[in-house]
């Protein structure tokens, strides 16, 4: 019997059309735009002016407060501005514009594929070092990795979970990274363990990567401490929490952290830029994106410079299909509609999925037929059908008891809805005006 | 008979015993409540909106009964006349208030603002908001889901299919707020009325600069500063490009709408201007 988490969960149609297509390297973009907001918390500040000559790798903006992560450059050339650009959600943020001359790196970053597995750094100058990186979750949620590996003092690591089960459709990123990058992988994740210091790690991956778990279960005996752990396959197995329920079968309590229960969890590219960052002094400033979609003439996995536009790798794919409908940033449960394909990629862009017109279509809203659906699939043991409800009567007080912040806009509720009730939306309209009440309340 | 006899003889008996049980518990357990709260209540609009900030309108009663001065309390729905009405109850003095308006603060119609991508989502702005930008290439703008129609109490705002724009009606908003607090995009404001409801606005809300804003609206503020420079009463101010007009010091001379290249700055209620010549030929009939 696998392991998978407790409460909840769907099976969407894998889709994985990309699966076992190698790594491509993008091209180079002839101008990048880099965001300066690529992370949860504070957006960076930049340390370039217009008119700086670059090089790959250099450093162009500092992290601006506690929660909030370095950003490098990932090409070289030189700096056109600092001026605002309309990102993939439609709203204007700050970004520096460098174009493009050359390929010139930073003489710091060691550009060998040889695997250097030593590190004999302590604790502390690793967690620096990733700092200095600008390394973020590289699962989506993009928070400061060193945030992470630094838990508050009342609380104590005890293991290390690797998210490599990529349990979003279609995305197949964290899968080609494997196949690829095991023995990388592998020393990444010892240095992660040797930063919040233990001695046990779990990788866990669903069983629907039979490959990858032969390998990383074969590359994994070499190394002491780590374990490989097959799931069933299960969305939204690749949340936080659930993978902690999954694999060490702890729950974490409603407004707890997920240290509470001893684990630390990072996904399995962070795993990678860690290795990237500690070995070879390489920055966070390129990442594996899945392009895919089923019109798509070629879905595949690229290696692209972070602020390389949508645009041009999904002409690396064939093109924009005609009958495109929606294109979205991300996989297909979590990931969010672009307004338009100029967009940059960002350090947390892990997928670009095309869909068709009739693909992307939403159907009919009827009304609740209270089948109770949705609270049999919600992970976090919601009733998304009353918080639904809720919201629409603008009741956030009732919200906020109903427990709506546990939410992890998973979407399986809207998923599994037979009348298309638009759960989600509410839930995250919930979420922010709970949260903003939450704030007011903790300001006075 | 006798059945029926016994039956009238005991529920009339229980009738009484609970009329006097009623009768001692009003007077034992009665609550003097200050008369003036119940004829206060009654002149009050009764529409129970919440516009005055008190929860509806015997919540606002009870205050203006317990406060010593109506300073700071509006009725917005009834007016300065209601307001009056209190006041000679409580013998206090009403705070002369302007009448107020909701006032939509964007022209974004679809021939001024391309739709760049369409929204299928849930039909409401606020969930629309929290998702991204909207439909345009201006992230102020309205996003015409219609929530401000949905909460007005009144039925004084509509959304127009043509423009895909919600428009007041003049003669029926109260100015109770409720639009004012739905929008997610912050584009509604109450402003003065106006003499004969005549009244000048800034109908944008775009914060981008200049450039940014021409690419995706024909008629967002650009910044320009020019309706600052030739307003002689300095009610005009311009932060975060954006111009806004001060309705405490506007005089309504509308310099600001002529000069303005965007053609933001709107007008309202004011007669057709006369064009020049009609004004020359005027004036030469007067001397003559």
């Amino acid at each position: 019997m696998l392991k998978t988490f407790s409460i909840g969960g769907i099976h969407p149609h894998e889709n994985k059309l990309s699966a076992h297509q190698p790594i491509l390297t993008a091209a180079i973009p002839e101008k990048a735009v880099i965001l300066l907001g690529q992370h949860i918390g504070a957006p960076a500040k930049p340390v370039v002016v217009k008119g700086d000559v670059v090089k790959v790798g250099t450093k162009i903006a500092e992290a601006n407060g506690f929660v909030s992560a370095a950003i490098h450059s990932s090409v070289s050339g030189k700096v056109t501005k600092i001026d605002a650009i309309v990102d993939a959600s439609g709203y204007a943020k700050p970004a520096i514009f460098i174009d493009v001359e050359g390929d010139e790196w930073e003489e710091t970053i060691n550009r060998t594929t040889a695997l250097v597995s030593d590190c004999n750094l302590t604790a502390e100058e690793i967690v620096k070092k990733i700092a200095e990186a600008g390394i973020v979750g590289l699962g989506g949620a993009c928070f400061p990795t060193q945030v992470k590996l630094c838990p508050p003092p009342a609380f104590k690591a005890e293991c290390l979970v690797i998210n490599a089960v990529e349990c979003e459709p279609y995305l197949t990123a964290d899968h080609q990274l494997m196949l690829e990058h095991a023995e990388e992988i592998m020393v990444g994740v010892c240095i992660l363990m040797k930063a919040v210091k233990v001695n046990k790690a779990f990788i866990g991956i669903e069983n629907n990567k039979q490959d990858a778990i032969q390998l990383m279960t074969k590359v994994a005996s070499r190394y002491a401490g780590i374990n490989v752990v097959p799931l069933k396959v299960k969305y939204p197995q690749g949340g936080e929490k659930q993978l902690i329920d999954a694999i060490i079968s702890r729950q974490v309590g409603s407004g707890a952290l997920p240290i509470s229960t001893g684990a630390v969890v990072q996904n399995v590219g962070t795993a990678f830029a860690v290795y990237e960052a500690v070995q070879k002094n390489k920055p966070l400033l390129e990442r594996v994106i899945t392009v895919t979609g089923k019109s798509l003439a070629k879905p595949s996995n690229f290696l692209a410079r972070i602020g390389t536009p949508m645009k041009q790798l999904i002409e690396a794919c064939g093109g924009l299909p005609e009958d495109t409908g929606k294109i979205i940033g991300g996989g297909p449960m979590m990931g969010k509609a672009l307004v338009n394909t100029d967009v940059p990629t960002v350090k947390g862009s892990s997928g670009i999925l095309i869909m068709t017109n009739k693909e992307s279509k939403r159907g009919e809203v009827r009304n609740c037929i209270r089948c109770s659906k949705c609270v049999s699939v919600c992970p976090m043991g919601l009733e998304p059908y009353l918080l639904g409800a809720l919201a629409e009567n603008v009741d956030f007080e009732r919200m906020e008891k109903e427990k709506i912040m546990d939410c992890i806009e998973c979407g399986s509720c809207q998923f599994t809805c037979p009348t298309n009730r638009p759960l989600l939306d509410y839930c995250r309209l919930g979420k922010s005006k709970v949260g903003t009440m939450i704030r007011a309340r903790q300001a006075k | 008979m006798n059945l029926i006899l016994m039956a009238v003889i005991s529920l009339g008996a229980i009738a009484l015993i609970s009329a006097a049980i009623l009768y001692i518990a009003s007077k034992k357990f009665a609550v003097y409540e200050d008369p003036r709260i119940a004829k206060v209540s009654e002149v009050l609009p009764q529409a129970n909106c919440g516009g005055c900030g008190y929860p509806g309108c015997s919540g606002f009663a009870d205050a203006c009964v317990k406060a010593d001065s109506l300073d700071g309390k509006f009725c917005p729905v009834g007016g300065q006349p209601v307001m009056i009405e209190v006041a000679s109850i409580l013998e206090l003095n009403a705070e002369a208030a302007e009448p107020m308006i909701a006032v939509v603060r964007c022209n974004g119609t679809c021939e001024h603002r391309p739709r760049l991508n369409m929204y299928d989502g849930a039909k409401s702005c606020a969930i629309a908001a929290s998702l991204y930008g909207g439909e345009t290439g201006c992230s102020y703008g309205c996003l015409g889901c219609g929530d401000c129609v949905e909460v007005c109490p009144f039925d004084a705002i509509h959304m127009n299919s043509e423009t895909g724009l919600p428009e007041v009606d003049e003669d029926k908003c109260t100015a109770c707020n409720a639009c004012v607090k739905a929008c997610p995009k912050m584009l509604i404001e109450l402003r003065a009325k106006g003499k004969k409801s005549r009244r000048v606005y800034v109908s944008c809300m775009n914060k981008d600069k200049g450039a940014l804003t021409r690419k995706s609206c024909d008629v967002g503020c650009i910044g320009c500063s020019k309706c600052v420079k030739v307003c002689p009463f300095e009610a005009i101010t311009v932060t975060n490009n954006l111009a806004y007009i001060d309705y405490d010091k506007c005089k309504s001379c509308r310099k600001c709408v002529e000069v303005c290249p965007q053609h933001t700055i709107i007008e309202v209620n004011f007669p057709p201007r006369k064009l020049k010549e009609e004004v020359l030929e005027m004036a030469s009939i007067a001397e003559a």
